[in-house]
């Protein structure tokens, strides 16, 4: 059974001649512990497809099954992380990824054993997460990274068995993306949720997923789903192997075939050729 | 070849556009600014040509603030001042702060009360003076009344748009961690616009003191805003002037007190880095 199904669904914002088609047809099965990651030109949709997941957008058409369940809302089985402003900046960071554990959900009919081993969970996800220096700080003394480490340890802390990340080290500089392209990665080993994560960075999405898909818009659909030719085990060498460059080229063409921008490049050639002249 | 002299970037000055002040700097200009104006006043009050009815000087002013506490129990006016204005305005907050919070966070709420509280909020607060002496009458609570109808309408549209401004992702992240409605509410949403509200809260006090005087036009027989008046009838110049000016010192004060308590309840937000 796939963790994740996505079933003929389609999205319609506003009506009559207000009426905006966000997503057409999409059917998508996600496997148990798989990597997926979505890229597309804006527009396309990607966003809103994983927040119809998420249970935080809703669909108009079709239907989207997570463990087997029809997606009615958020819940706690479909932990989401976000660009940015999720955290709490009242709370330490010890705090922010204990939040959940304040929730009626995350409370209930608990044993003593049940309790302590959420305080020992908490403390192995700081130290997964590479925080433990940072337990006491506020998330507004810590840098963009950093945050995003403590988002990600909260959304663990309820041992969900899908994340959802939408473009979660979008804000993030180069070099602590790629730190924490291999943090999630490990991650996704040792917890093995199945993870489906929305990105505009190409090289990003080969890097870490088992398929990528690619989406295209107006309206909002699935173009291509390609299987990455890597092997299970990342490192960041293989990012400049022939295959990787290969598969990028091929997406980055795609994306810019289904972007619909086609007059802009026309017009960027031709400024290029009158400055040769 | 003609040599080019080393320049070095330099420390921007204290004129330059945002550019850095010293505290000590910072104390300086601020006395400046407090004792330009009591200088000034001084300079004019004490020329020839101008009527001590009209300007009193600082002197006089002082001598009456004296005459007033020893003879004319100052601290009595003072404190049913103070009464007043935190009553009226204690009643708002604890009607304002849950209508706010419902209405920044639930658009049928919002829907049915923005409009109209809009509409209220522009209806000039002294001209109810002669309804809420019909409806409440002239005791106390009439007072009470007047600077609640005076700080009650915008306060419920500010506390709103304070919670409307916590991010969808702190609301969002919540839900997705299984928090139902009133968990997001609390744990989340109310916390989140909490520093907000107090500044809101700091905010309206000082129209709370406004409103003061005109509360104490309805029939008091007591108070600073009501001794103003008094002096009016008497044209005792340097009784008003000590008026205004302990309205505006005691409102300086409170202000204070507002933003000490906003740096111990808000730690995380005045942090330095």
């Amino acid at each position: 059974m796939p963790k994740i199904s996505i079933q003929q669904v389609g999205k319609v914002f506003g009506e009559g001649s207000h009426r905006v088609e966000a997503l057409k047809d999409i059917s998508l099965d996600i496997a148990d512990n798989e990597f997926v990651t979505f890229v597309g030109a804006s527009g396309c949709g990607k966003s809103t497809l994983l927040r119809i997941i998420g249970g935080l957008e809703y669909h108009t058409s079709g239907e989207v099954l997570a463990n087997g369940q029809p997606v009615a809302g958020p819940g706690a089985d479909r932990a989401m992380v976000f660009q940015h402003y999720s955290l709490y900046p009242w709370l330490r960071v010890m705090e922010n990824i204990k939040f959940s554990r304040r929730l009626k959900h995350g409370r209930e009919d608990l044993t003593s054993a049940e309790v302590e081993a959420a305080s020992g969970r908490a403390d192995a996800l700081l130290s997964l997460m590479g925080l433990n220096a940072a337990v006491d700080a506020y998330p507004n003394q810590l840098s963009g990274g950093m945050q995003q480490r403590v988002a990600i340890a909260r959304a663990l802390m309820g041992r969900p068995e899908i994340l959802l990340m939408d473009e979660p080290f979008g804000a993030l500089d180069a070099q602590t993306r790629e730190v924490m392209h291999d943090l999630i990665l490990h991650v996704h080993r040792l917890e093995k949720p199945t993870l489906a994560f929305v990105t505009h960075d190409v090289e990003e999405a080969i890097y870490l997923a088992d398929r990528v898909v690619l989406m295209a818009p107006r309206p909002g659909r699935i173009d291509t789903i390609y299987q990455v030719p890597l092997p299970a085990e990342r490192e960041q060498d293989m990012k400049h192997t022939p295959e990787f460059l290969r598969l990028k080229k091929e997406i980055l063409a795609r994306i810019r075939e289904t972007s619909g921008m086609k007059t802009d490049q026309g017009m960027l050639d031709q400024l290029n050729m009158q400055e040769t002249v | 070849m003609q040599s080019i002299p080393a320049t070095r970037p330099r420390k921007p000055g204290m004129w330059a556009i945002r550019g850095p002040l010293s505290r000590r700097q910072y104390w300086v200009f601020a006395a400046l600014g407090l004792l330009a104006p009591l200088a000034l006043w001084w300079l004019v009050s004490s020329s020839a040509s101008v009527d001590k009815v009209f300007m009193p000087g600082p002197l006089d002013v002082y001598h009456r603030l004296i005459t007033w506490y020893v003879d004319d129990d100052l601290m009595s006016n003072i404190w049913i001042s103070v009464y007043r204005v935190t009553a009226g305005f204690a009643l708002s907050a604890i009607i304002a702060l849950p209508l706010g919070l419902m209405i920044g966070t639930f658009r049928p709420v919002q829907a049915v009360l923005e409009p109209l509280t809009d509409f209220i909020r522009y209806m000039p607060a002294v001209a109810f003076i002669p309804l809420v002496m019909l409806w409440v009458g002239i005791e106390e609570s009439s007072k009470i009344a007047i600077i609640f109808i005076g700080t009650f309408f915008q306060m419920v549209l500010m506390m709103a748009e304070d919670v409307r401004r916590v991010p969808l992702a702190q609301i969002e992240a919540a839900q997705t961690m299984g928090a139902t409605r009133g968990e997001s509410v609390r744990l989340v949403i109310f916390q989140s616009a909490k520093p907000a509200l107090l500044d809101t809260l700091r905010v309206t006090m000082g129209w709370a003191w406004t409103y003061l005087v005109v509360a104490e036009l309805v029939a008091a027989n007591s108070g600073i805003g009501y001794s103003i008046l008094k002096a009016q009838r008497f044209l005792q110049t340097d009784k008003i002037f000590v008026g205004i000016l302990l309205i505006g010192l005691i409102g300086l004060v409170m202000d204070q007190l507002f933003r000490l308590a906003h740096r111990k309840a808000f730690p995380w937000l005045h942090l330095r880095s």
